[in-house]
């Protein structure tokens, strides 16, 4: 979508609108109840990347029940109307329910979650049209650099919280120091953005592994989707290798990893992001999945407390499994502090339905949200801010898949609840 | 050593591919229509098993067999019902039925299932392996598919060459217009093909429950590998589906030998120079 000739004049509009609104609730100031503040939300709620937003339905109700009546802001209470879109895991439909909700709903704020097929084409607009838009749960380089952010400049509108490449390398490289292995590495990168970013010789893995004496055994980047790894298992037996690490789609590793087992290859430290972020995934895998390990991005280990319900992660984490009798899952703590990051910006705005003073509110943000402290000044480049990063370990538990937090070297804040484990 | 092995890995997932694609190549060839859902119904396939192991508690042989007799039914009555209506001279209306059927079957499995990726337990037989020497091993799950696919093939040959309905589903093949006028009738033979298609279907999805996981949009892509199977093999031919999966199959694995990155595309490649060569595939009948 190019930039129409009249969006240049949109902003006078809305604020004509704003004007004409407020003058409005001035005429009536006894009975006036103040405008409803809008929060727009996009999210993957069906298609391939439907797993990241089990925990919608969850967050939603209970973040409409702490807000009640509506926010205090600046002495007045504004309601709060929460509208969703689902992005149906597509960006081009990211991107045009991102226009629906700024045309149509007229939204004050715009919030994404999931993968850069999700944030980046919902902040592209926002930042487009000159909306305040919040998002997380994509590592921030690909979210920063992929919408050709500039580091001098940063971006006016749209603000991003998570973790980065340089966290999930130190992470990794951390598990694999954990045991004594012969530093030989499998790599499973697919053909995708984040296969390609994670291979890269310079910014990627190679470079960090180079350098802590790891070796790398490279196959390739490989389709997801795929039915068949004996290439890559022969190509890890031959040269003896005894980690193997990746990002890889479930399916896929579930057919790398069986495969494994048939061809008789039995690394002693497996981490591979995506594949072993979701307990439904590992589920799935049976008793193949002890052992394996993966990056925590929000555990109910986690030491952090919700500013909106007081809760602690564990309690949150204990409520979400109750009223759903679903396991807890990563996004669970990301999608709850998008909406506090949100309703903490509101209640600091001059002005909420300003769209200049919203977006300076959220540029000022440094709060304690349940992930971590969220502060947009603090970034390795503007407009970003990073959440804690650290490596979990799965265990069964009865069946049931537990993750166990094994590695925290970047974050001793965050406690560990078990040792690193080898393999079998 | 690795060449074989390589040779053996390939034709394995080609048995795998000509599962996927036989039930394709019997509906094509009889009634001249690409279902565009099939994919989508052999992951509802998938998923009825996973019904019938994990909530209903039965023997995955006998999940297999009750899915099949199921999709079987199921096959025949969705043709009875809703395809036969948009069979016709124009090859769009099927095609565009078919279409909006995968994303009402999608969604509806999305609403039933959610989105979680799920897969049927199959104890330890999909770990468990035959060893051949220190260098080569055959996985009892992909042989059993690779065997599966040989006797649905051969359990296909017999009903098309030995029995009445053979003739029948022959001669409509040939010529739908026709058969009609010797007292047959193509709506009852036209829902028997997609029956029999659909039990073909619904092994194939079962055996694809227990390899990997499943979610309810993976079906789409699934589609693909069973088309270029029977495009490579030939259309209308039986035993070409299998040669077609298991030319697939084999090519993968040498691309992917190569680097993993060629696995998918030397496929690809090599349907296009059958294409190229032979438009009309490899065993086509004449």
């Amino acid at each position: 979508m190019t930039k129409s000739p009249w969006t240049p004049s949109r902003r006078t509009i809305l604020k004509g609108l704003a004007a004409s609104a407020a003058s409005g609730a001035l005429a009536t100031p006894a009975l006036a109840r103040a405008r409803p503040i809008k929060l727009g939300f996009v999210t993957p709620q069906t298609g391939p990347l439907a797993i990241f937003a089990e925990p919608d339905n969850f967050v939603l109700d209970q973040v409409k029940r702490s807000v009640g009546e509506g926010v205090m802001i600046n002495g007045t209470r504004h309601p709060i109307e929460i509208i969703v879109k689902d992005s149906q895991s597509s960006s081009n439909r990211a991107s045009s329910v991102a226009q629906e909700l700024i045309f149509d709903d007229e939204v004050d704020i715009l919030l994404a979650t999931s993968t850069p097929d999700t944030t980046n084409p919902v902040a592209d607009q926002a930042e487009l049209n000159g909306v305040p838009c919040i998002t997380n749960d994509t590592p921030w380089q690909p979210h920063f650099f992929g919408r050709q952010g500039d580091p001098a400049t940063g971006f006016d509108y749209t603000f991003h919280f998570f973790w980065g490449l340089e966290d999930i390398i130190s992470v990794f490289t951390g598990l694999w120091d954990g045991v004594a292995t012969n530093k030989v590495v499998g790599a499973l990168w697919p053909n995708d953005p984040d296969g390609n970013a994670w291979g890269h010789p310079e910014l990627g893995f190679p470079g960090a592994m180079a350098q802590r004496g790891y070796d790398l055994v490279d196959t390739g980047r490989f389709q997801s989707m795929t039915d068949d790894f004996s290439a890559q298992i022969s190509a890890f037996k031959s040269a003896g290798v005894e980690i193997v690490t990746g990002v890889v789609i479930p399916p896929d590793f579930t057919t790398f990893w069986t495969q494994a087992a048939q061809q008789g290859f039995a690394p002693k430290v497996v981490n591979v992001a995506k594949a072993s972020e979701f307990p439904q995934a590992m589920a799935a895998l049976g008793d193949r999945a002890d052992g394996l390990s993966v990056e925590v991005w929000w555990s109910p280990h986690h030491p952090f407390n919700s500013g909106l319900t007081g809760q602690t992660s564990a309690e949150l984490a204990a409520e979400y499994e109750g009223a759903t009798g679903r396991p807890w899952t990563m996004p669970l703590g990301f999608k709850h502090s998008l909406f506090e990051i949100a309703l903490d910006a509101l209640k600091r705005t001059e002005d909420p339905t300003d769209p200049d003073a919203n977006a300076a509110a959220i540029r000022t943000t440094s709060y304690d949200s349940v992930v971590g402290r969220v502060d947009f000044q603090s970034g390795p480049v503007p407009n970003i801010s990073k959440t804690p990063l650290v490596g979990g370990q799965w265990r069964l538990d009865g069946g049931r898949p537990v993750l166990d937090i094994v590695e925290n070297a970047a974050h001793p804040d965050i406690p560990l609840t078990a040792e690193l484990r080898q393999i079998g | 050593m690795d060449i074989l092995n390589l040779l053996i890995q390939g034709t394995l997932l080609g048995g795998l591919y000509a599962l996927f694609a036989a039930g394709l190549a019997l509906m094509f060839g009889v009634m001249r229509f690409i279902n565009i859902a099939h994919g989508d119904f052999i992951v509802v396939s998938a998923y009825l098993l996973l019904v019938a192991v994990l909530t209903l508690g039965l023997h995955p042989l006998v999940g297999i067999a009750l899915v099949t007799g199921l999709m079987a039914g199921a096959g025949y009555l969705g043709q009875r019902v809703l395809l036969n209506r948009v069979l016709d001279e124009d090859i769009l209306p099927p095609v565009l039925v078919t279409f909006g059927l995968s994303i009402i079957l999608q969604n509806a499995l999305m609403e039933g299932f959610s989105a979680d990726s799920q897969r049927v337990p199959a104890g330890g037989f999909d770990t468990a392996s035959l060893s051949l020497g220190s260098e080569i091993a055959i996985g009892l799950l992909p042989l059993s598919m690779f065997l599966a696919a040989i006797g649905v093939l051969g359990v296909l040959h017999w009903i098309f060459f030995h029995t009445h309905l053979g003739r029948l589903l022959r001669a409509t093949a040939d010529d739908a217009a026709i058969v009609p006028l010797m007292g047959a009738s193509n709506a009852h033979t036209f829902a028997l093909a997609t029956g029999i298609a659909s039990a073909v279907v619904a092994i194939a999805g079962t055996m694809l429950a227990m390899k990997t996981n499943f979610d309810p949009t993976i079906g789409p892509s699934r589609l693909l590998f069973a088309f270029e199977a029977v495009i490579i093999g030939g259309l209308g031919n039986i035993w070409g589906v299998l040669a077609g999966g298991i030319i697939l199959g084999v090519a993968q694995a040498i691309g992917a030998q190569i680097d993993a990155g060629f696995q998918i595309l030397a496929g690809h490649i090599a349907f296009l120079v059958v294409l190229a060569l032979r438009p009309r595939g490899l065993f086509a009948k004449s």
